[in-house]
């Protein structure tokens, strides 16, 4: 099962600085093994204790899957599956 | 031929007519009629009865649909004496408005009986002209924009998000905008930080960007905050009473806190982020959509946080960004539109895209869930670097 996957600007430099990359799997949580596997560099950046990390949103087709079935939540052949972590905005001086 | 008295006879034979305490009575029933004065505009500016809607007898046929799409619902029309308002009663049943009802003896008769009568404001004529393009839109209008006067909008950040925002609420008119923003006009800020230029550099931004917005536009009061935005003066800065906040915050701490504050002072928020040619756009409003932590629980930590100063932005992109949020922001103050309450827009300028994902409160949410652990500020340069404020200040320094 072939999906897209979009990846945020901030991740980008681990996948080779690609916009988004194919991936296979029947769930988010194959999905993201087989990305993870792939570009270990991603592991610590979107997963956490085997879970979604709390400061990263994944979206299949548009929805949040923490509103579907989290990792479990089926994912399509060629649909979109979308990373997104949170963005600060402009100039970070402080943080 | 009838004569003019003739018509006006047969007209009013065939209309329902009531007097003035006949109508006050209709218009204190359970179900109202709606009332509709149909003088001319400077008549109408001179005062009319209370809950009446304006449409000109000249635009009856034109524009009573967008008042009045129901037509089975009852009407009241009145002008100065009840003569143009017979006749338009007739216009109205002709065009199968089922209650039609004429108001003998006026307005005059009206305010003779002592009833009561409203005064309206109008805009007048160097306004009318200033902000003719949005009185031409039957969504914002006159009543529309006295509505933007009288808003007040808070902007978090003068920089690159801040900077359109501002200037384009200005330009609509928003009445009272407040800026609070802690650092200075920096040369770097120029390819991207609109409101600023050469002439003010080294000047603190909030001040920079009230000298750009009173050059364009004398309506707009600019109240300029030269701090940082903390869990200190948050309450003092939000109760000065805003009606909406636009978030073009640099920072998670900022973003966190003003989260909190929103939803605790249930204002409006509209969040917009950039990071080299993309950009997110939301608006959270307390208590009947998601807040920012029902969408990042927590912040990412540092070293998975480049800033735009590290990484880079576009300097076109927010000024897209911002632009959305000042849009948001006016259909917010003018209550119209469907707003991005509940879903996060997301644009990526090298593509040239837009697409949109589904937001939707999270009833687990510390601040805004159904059992919030959350319930005062807390030290928000901790909760997303780790190290408590104090360490972060000093680092900063």
């Amino acid at each position: 099962m072939s999906t897209i996957v979009r990846i945020p600007p901030t991740l980008r430099a681990e996948v080779g600085g690609e916009r988004q990359v194919p991936a296979t799997g029947g769930t988010v949580r194959e999905v993201l093994d087989d990305l993870t596997s792939r570009f270990p560099g991603l592991a610590s950046q979107i997963v956490e204790d085997g879970d979604i990390a709390p400061f990263v949103n994944v979206y299949v087709e548009g929805e949040d899957v923490r509103t579907l079935d989290g990792m479990e939540t089926p994912v399509k052949e060629g649909s979109t599956v979308i990373l997104l972590p949170a963005m600060a905005g402009g100039v970070d001086r402080h943080a | 031929m009838p004569s003019y008295r003739e018509l006006l006879q047969q007209v009013k034979d065939s209309i329902e007519e009531v007097n003035a305490t006949e109508a006050r009575d209709l218009l204190a029933t359970a179900e109202p009629p709606l009332l509709v004065d149909v003088r001319e505009r400077d008549e109408w500016a001179e005062g009319h009865i209370p809950g009446a809607v304006h449409v000109p007898r000249g635009f009856l046929e034109s524009r009573i649909e967008q008042v009045a799409p129901d037509r089975t619902r009852s009407l009241v029309l009145y002008c100065a004496g009840g003569v143009r308002s017979a006749f338009a009663a007739k216009t109205l049943a002709d065009l199968g408005y089922e209650s039609v009802i004429s108001l003998d003896g006026g307005f005059t008769d009206w305010k003779r009986n002592g009833l009561p009568v409203q005064l309206p404001r109008s805009l007048d004529l160097a306004k009318r002209q200033r902000y003719s393009r949005h009185l031409l839109i039957p969504e914002v209008g006159e009543e529309g924009q006295l509505k933007l006067l009288d808003s007040r909008v808070l902007l978090i950040g003068a920089g690159g998000l801040g900077s359109p925002a501002a200037l384009y609420l200005a330009a609509a008119g928003i009445g009272k905008i407040g800026i609070v923003d802690d650092d200075r006009v920096d040369e770097s800020n120029l390819q991207r930080q609109i409101a600023h230029s050469l002439q003010t550099l080294g000047e603190w931004k909030a001040e920079s960007a009230k000298r750009t917005i009173e050059a364009l536009n004398p309506d707009v009061e600019v109240i300029p905050y030269l701090e940082r935005l903390t869990s200190e003066n948050v309450d003092r800065i939000l109760g000065d009473g805003w009606d909406v906040i636009v978030d073009g915050a640099d920072n998670f701490p900022t973003r966190y806190l003003v989260n909190d504050a929103a939803v605790w002072h249930n204002i409006p928020l509209v969040h917009g982020s950039i990071y080299r040619f993309e950009g997110q756009v939301t608006v959270f409003k307390p208590h009947e959509g998601p807040c920012y932590r029902c969408l990042f629980p927590q912040p990412p930590p540092p070293e998975l946080a480049p800033s735009c100063a590290e990484g880079g932005v576009l300097g076109v992109l927010p000024g897209i960004v911002g632009s959305l949020q000042a849009a948001e922001a006016l259909k917010l103050a003018l209550g119209i539109g469907d707003t991005l309450a509940g879903r996060l827009l997301l644009f990526d300028a090298l593509s040239t895209e837009f697409s949109e994902v589904s937001l939707r409160r999270d009833p687990a949410c510390p601040v805004c869930g159904e059992h919030p652990t959350i319930t005062e500020y807390i030290d928000y340069v901790e909760f997303c670097t780790g190290r408590p404020s104090d360490t972060a200040r000093a680092t900063h320094a």
